[in-house]
């Protein structure tokens, strides 16, 4: 089960049906079986049946996921694969005690791959969506993957499977949730002991 | 959260809107009236009823017109959405955009410079669904405008049932058309919707076609009791 996050500024608000339910859309149409909470409403037992979670985007002004960070440090030990999207990156970072920085992005622009990784690969460049205020200085411990020529697009952390992308891969791009899909289908499959 | 809601009078802006009242306060809707039929961001046929639709829906309405050309007419958006703030004193807008990239990052870019926020609760949404809800939920539609194959003269006016929907579905599959008619293949205007208190009755209206393209214009409508 991929547990998906809500970063939205309440439970069932009206950003939801555009953040979520595209992730959610296509994670099914990959034949997982997504459970939504939201940010604020999550408990040990979600992260524990787990098998990789994703965290959604947010609306431009909707900012107060990121007035708690310490929220989000379950990251550190979670050991299975996590996927933040645009405002799920900022919150990846700031858990990782990454800063965010001004940078404004609305529309499509084109990305380019600079590191290998399965997510991406294959893929040297593509254009993909993306909406954002912000964007994340590079982080000790991650790589970047991708940029444009603004800013950097995706991360991953070096050692735990933590993706961020700053772009929104649920517009254009469902490749990358259903490879996520994916990735998360091999880690369980390959935990010693795992049904 | 008060809202103001781009409106078009096609259901997408008004299922976005009924959408937008089940979370929040709409405190307006915000129509641009496009002189070029070839509008790039905004809807034309029947824009002269929104007023009709805003009174059935008990909602005020801020108009602005605009020439319709490319990028200029975003400006003329822009204003709209200006008077609305300082009118009704909204504080986000809502769009009934579901796959175009080009219309949801323009209005994006002027939310983002007025300080308001951005919501597209249509927004890649399964298509399918959507069209389910919006007939299960009471909304009448018909269809006003067709722009492509198989949409001939006989589509116009036609309300969008089940079996209409049936239809649709099996053009979509045969001609790789969108059955939302995102795609610009047709378009509607909305009668009755679940929030009107009275809906619209159409009492005089004519079919303008040619080779697959065609408008139904509805010249006169009054508003009538449910």
């Amino acid at each position: 089960m991929i547990l998906v996050i809500d970063l939205c500024y309440r439970g069932d608000s009206l950003s939801r049906d555009e953040f979520v339910g595209p992730v959610v859309r296509h994670l099914r149409g990959a034949g997982s079986s997504p459970a939504v909470r939201h940010y604020t409403a999550i408990g040990t037992h979600d992260f524990e049946v787990a098998d990789g979670v994703i965290l959604c985007g947010t609306a431009l002004k909707d900012r107060g996921f990121m007035e708690n960070p310490g929220r989000f440090r379950w990251f550190h030990a979670f050991e299975r694969p996590v996927l933040g999207i645009s405002s799920g990156m900022l919150a990846l970072a700031a858990a990782f005690g990454g800063d965010i920085e001004p940078c404004s992005g609305i529309g499509m622009t084109d990305l380019r791959v600079i590191a290998p990784d399965p997510l991406f690969a294959g893929r040297e460049t593509f254009a993909a969506y993306e909406l954002h205020d912000f964007a994340v200085r590079v982080l000790d411990g991650f790589i970047p993957l991708a940029v444009s020529d603004r800013c950097v697009q995706a991360i991953r952390h070096r050692s735990l499977p933590l993706y961020g992308v700053l772009f929104h891969p649920e517009v254009r791009n469902e490749w990358i949730i259903e490879r996520f899909a994916g990735l998360v289908e091999s880690a369980g499959a390959s935990i010693p002991g795992d049904p | 959260m008060r809202l103001g809601v781009l409106f078009s009078g096609g259901k997408d802006s008004l299922f976005a809107c009924w959408k937008a009242m089940q979370h929040e306060e709409v405190a307006c809707l915000i129509t641009v009236v496009s002189k070029n039929p070839e509008s790039y961001m905004f809807h034309t046929p029947n824009i002269h009823l929104v007023g009709l639709q805003a009174e059935a829906a008990r909602l005020p309405l801020v108009e602005v017109g605009t020439a319709g050309e490319k990028e200029v007419e975003l400006l003329d958006l822009s204003r709209a959405i200006l008077e609305a703030r300082e009118r009704f004193g909204i504080e986000g807008v809502v769009t009934g955009a579901i796959l175009s990239v080009y219309q949801a990052a323009r209005i994006q870019r002027i939310c983002r410079e007025l300080d308001l926020w951005c919501f597209n609760p249509l927004w890649h949404a399964d298509q399918e669904a959507y069209m389910e809800e919006l007939i299960d939920a009471g909304f009448r539609v018909i269809i006003a405008g067709v722009f492509s194959c198989p949409f001939d003269a006989s589509w116009l006016g036609r309300e969008i049932d089940r079996r209409t929907l049936d239809e649709l579905r099996e053009a979509a599959r045969r001609y790789r058309i969108t059955i939302t008619g995102e795609g610009g293949e047709f378009e509607t205007f909305v009668t009755d919707a679940p929030f009107f208190s009275r809906r619209i009755a159409i009492e005089e209206a004519s079919k303008v076609y040619r080779n697959y393209s065609g408008l139904l214009r509805i010249e006169r409508a009054r508003l009538v009791e449910k």
